[in-house]
């Protein structure tokens, strides 16, 4: 079996752990999710199965992914991802689910961020910005971003105002409090990337 | 139903129906090494925050002369049970104001229930006033110095 798969983060609430402790946990609605393809040495260099989830109306797929559905036998589905792992017991159509994962595991949740818009660099970068007062005229601009002589150009990755959020994110070292597989739900302490509703990648670490 | 509601109505509690003001004896579990035992909190109940799983309480005593407040989970397994003692009748919905207050003066006047809440001591509080109801300008004044015995004995 392979160590992840895809879902959606539900939202967050609380639960009372057996020793009566709050703990804050994210619901994620993993899975089930059905092998489309079975990647292999010989074939493709290496070995992988693309997993599909969330099932959409055949109509709703393109004819190429059609197709790509037909080859595997199985439903069209919205979201496609490869992972790797054990893929020996693995064949197109069959199905992974929630149980690959056990209470206590620590996984990491990739999922795509909140988009913040075009940010200045006190809201990007976490400058401290000038003073307000005091005939001040330094506020919350950037600042100096670089040497005039030599190199005469800005260094990249210098940080400057622009786009934030909008994109992947990783939390590593998340643990699996509960699952609940009649339900296809994953309960991680703690809170994952995106808003609810987003999709999420959940990997064993 | 929506899972988030339904994986929160699984851990909620039957509670007992108690308001701001009411005195409450609130059971914990405390654990002492492998042994467990139940422990009472007995105090005003100050102030309620949140709602469904998330509600808490907040309960106010004074002990040996020094304040202590504890805030617990509502629907928190380690709370055995929660009883009333005593219905208040305040006008407020949190109750700080206590915290600047010792002595009498954190008294709470006691809610007047018809049915089985109704201790002797609120059957007593009924009398005195039923006995002077014509010295209408005393009369609030009188049924305080006829409660603050039996307040202060509560307290004990």
């Amino acid at each position: 079996m392979i160590s992840g798969i895809i879902g959606k983060k539900l939202g967050m609430t609380q639960i009372f752990t057996d020793d009566g402790r709050v703990t804050p946990v994210t619901v994620i609605e993993a899975g089930p999710c059905a092998v489309v393809q079975k990647k292999t040495v010989p074939s493709d260099g290496y070995d992988a199965v693309q997993i599909g989830f969330l099932e959409i109306r055949e109509s709703k797929a393109n004819k190429p992914m059609t197709g790509h559905f037909k080859k595997a036998g199985t439903a069209s589905y919205r979201h496609l991802r490869e992972f790797h792992g054990d893929t020996s017991d693995m064949e197109p159509g069959s199905k992974v689910t929630v149980e690959i994962f056990a209470r206590g595991d620590k996984v990491s949740v990739m999922g795509t961020s909140r988009g913040k818009g075009f940010q200045g660099v006190i809201v990007r970068h976490h400058f401290k910005g000038g003073r307000a007062t005091h005939g001040s005229m330094f506020h919350r601009e950037p600042g100096g971003i670089g040497s005039s002589a030599w190199p005469s150009r800005v260094w990249k990755n210098k940080r400057l105002p622009g786009h934030m959020g909008n994109g992947s994110v990783t939390t590593r070292g998340l643990e699996v409090v509960d699952i609940k597989a009649q339900d296809n739900i994953l309960l991680v302490k703690g809170a994952v990337p995106g808003s609810p509703g987003g999709i999420v990648i959940v990997n064993k670490i | 139903m929506n899972i988030l509601d339904s994986i929160e109505k699984e851990q909620m509690r039957s509670t007992p129906d108690f308001a701001i003001g009411d005195t409450l004896k609130v059971s914990l579990k405390v654990k002492e090494g492998d042994k467990e035992r139940i422990q009472v909190f007995e105090g005003v109940c100050i102030a309620k925050n949140g709602g469904g799983i998330r509600e808490t309480f907040t309960v106010r005593k004074v002990s040996y002369g020094e304040g202590v407040e504890r805030i617990m989970p509502l629907h928190s397994p380690l709370i055995a049970d929660i009883k009333v003692a005593k219905r208040g009748k305040v006008a407020r919905a949190k109750l700080f104001y206590l915290r600047d207050l010792s002595g009498k003066a954190t008294r709470i006047k006691e809610k007047e229930y018809k049915a089985e809440g109704a201790g002797k001591a609120e059957a007593s509080a009924k009398k005195a006033r039923a006995e002077k109801p014509e010295k209408s300008a005393k009369a609030p004044k009188a049924e305080k110095a006829a409660k603050a015995p039996k307040a202060a004995k509560a307290k004990k």
